[in-house]
């Protein structure tokens, strides 16, 4: 598809850009031998992780929707593991817990393998919903029964079913757009992800107000409407994407964006919670899985649900 | 003629990968640094999965002469664990049963330390199953500074482990784990053993930081 490969071209010339422009600013701040102030470092990582993330969703996409479903049902397996590792659990959970990463996340990723759609939207919701408290009462250990049950219940939406709408907009069928399904994950991960970096880069160059002082210390309303604003634009621009037109892009990208923004929101007031900077440290520079996916596990769900209401 | 070598080391880097998979241990060097100075590493116990963790976060050649000291009454129990701890995880048994025993601990350690290897040492001498954080120590740990003044005393907090692998589970959970390796602690002149018992237990326990957030809280 050529759409595919200006794609890539494209993200290709993004990341070159920006490590160029690292590359200078490093080179400006240590000139006159001064160590590298440490945002430049978090910069540098961060960029570079970037490019092991374009290059790990770009190999994903040669191999299709199996490529896709495997990469997601990963970053459900390493977003579920970061958030169970801040959770209360006990002796009793064991069995409960494997069965959330043996069971579920597998299951939920193989209903979208096969298409069924009905199973995998009231899988989690429904069964795991009414099955998980159930096995947790029969362990027989009710203490903090309720706060265990609820954040198991959480930890499930949050990391599997929401993360998993990403590869089910490979399910949808959209007249007109047979077999672009890639396209589409492709958008919504580039706008979704383009608003978390330029937030991050208009924050940095103009944020003064804070939007939640108490809970985000980095988030401020100048980020914030800057990179919601300029990634809507980015999205109206990648309208040849989708099945979109340039406003219909813009504005499914900005609620994207708008999501996203809250996922982000409620992903640090749980971190504040639990008393911790990151949820891991497995992408360099930006923390966990979960620091990175957030945004993606509030817009996903919605940007599914939108795109399957009014073009299906 | 010498395949054990060959099978303990591709377990051990096979366990290492594992435990590396499931849990992304990472090690924190908190108050001393990866070296090649012998020593004796003592870490909080829970779970067997405890001292694959700590070996997994040692560097390759450290790891390659560190064994583990355990329970001869449980790894020599059946055959299947008795090869096990024997040829595969290449663990230094010991008796702990003080009537019944028929080798000294003390000897088989020493033993181990004069051919030149570190040790993983559980002074707790069991897996903790209790909702405190860490046992009374036994005093072998202080026996081992006592003896041998020259190995380093490292104290190793292990995170989670008990979570991921608890006593009778046989699947590990995956979860996040960190090891905290401190400051190494030595047996000063004229102290006795109830106090370095007590020394050393102190800096373990200062390694956790769900410890040290209880303390803030008061």
């Amino acid at each position: 598809m050529a759409e595919t490969i200006w794609l890539f071209l494209g993200l290709l010339a993004v990341l070159t850009v920006a490590s160029t422009i690292a590359t200078v600013l490093n080179w400006k701040s240590t000139r006159k031998g001064d160590a590298l102030p440490s945002t430049l470092v978090n910069l540098n990582s961060r960029i570079k992780a970037w490019w092991i993330m374009v290059a790990a969703i770009s190999i994903a996409f040669l191999f299709g929707k199996g490529g896709v479903i495997l990469l997601f049902a990963f970053v459900s397996f390493a977003a579920l593991r970061e958030y169970v590792t801040l959770t209360h659990t006990r002796r009793g959970d064991h069995w409960i817990l494997l069965g959330m990463f043996l069971v579920i996340i597998p299951v939920q990723y193989y209903l979208l393998w096969i298409d069924w759609y009905g199973l995998f939207a009231i899988f989690v919701p429904v069964y795991c919903f009414l099955a998980m408290p159930a096995l947790t009462a029969i362990s027989g250990d009710t203490a903090r029964f309720l706060e265990r049950v609820s954040e198991q219940q959480w930890g499930i939406m949050l990391s599997v079913y929401c993360i998993s709408h990403v590869p089910a907009l490979l399910t949808l069928a959209i007249p007109g757009f047979a077999g672009k399904g890639l396209l589409l994950i492709a958008f919504l991960i580039a706008t979704v992800q383009g608003s978390d970096v330029l937030q991050y880069v208009f924050g940095k160059l103009f944020g003064k107000h804070k939007v939640a002082p108490k809970i985000s210390p980095s988030k401020t309303w100048e980020g914030l409407i800057g990179g919601i604003i300029s990634a809507s634009l980015l999205g109206a621009v990648l309208f040849w994407l989708t099945p979109f037109t340039p406003l219909q892009a813009g504005l499914m990208a900005a609620l994207s964006c708008v999501m996203g923004f809250f996922g982000g929101l409620v992903a640090s007031a749980i971190k504040r919670d639990r008393g911790v900077k990151d949820w891991g440290h497995m992408i360099e520079g930006h923390g966990g899985m979960l620091d990175r996916a957030d945004s993606l596990v509030f817009a996903a769900p919605i940007f599914f649900h939108m795109v399957r209401y009014f073009w299906t | 003629m010498n395949a054990k070598p060959l099978l303990r080391r591709m377990a051990a880097m096979v366990l290492a990968g594992m435990a590396r998979a499931i849990t992304g241990v990472r090690p924190i060097w908190q108050g001393c640094a990866p070296s090649d100075r012998q020593r004796i590493y003592f870490a909080n116990h829970a779970s067997h999965g405890d001292f694959i963790l700590l070996s997994a976060c040692l560097p390759p050649q450290e790891r390659e002469r560190t064994r583990a000291v355990a329970g001869a009454d449980y790894w020599r129990k059946n055959k299947i664990r008795h090869v096990l701890a024997r040829d595969v995880l290449n663990t230094v048994l010991v008796e702990r049963n003080w009537v019944e025993r028929r080798e000294d601990p003390m000897v088989i350690m020493l033993d181990a330390l004069n051919d030149g290897h570190s040790l993983i040492i559980f002074p707790e001498g069991t897996r903790n199953m209790t909702e405190q954080p860490l046992l009374r120590f036994r005093s072998g740990i202080y026996n081992l500074a006592f003896a041998r003044p020259d190995v380093e005393l490292v104290p190793c907090w292990i995170e989670n482990m008990s979570r991921v692998l608890p006593k009778g589970a046989f699947l590990p959970v995956p979860l996040l784990c960190r090891v905290v390796f401190g400051a190494p602690v030595a047996l000063e002149s004229g102290e006795d053993r109830h106090a370095f018992l007590h020394r050393s237990q102190q800096a373990l326990l200062d390694l956790d930081p769900e410890h040290q957030r209880a303390l803030d809280r008061g």
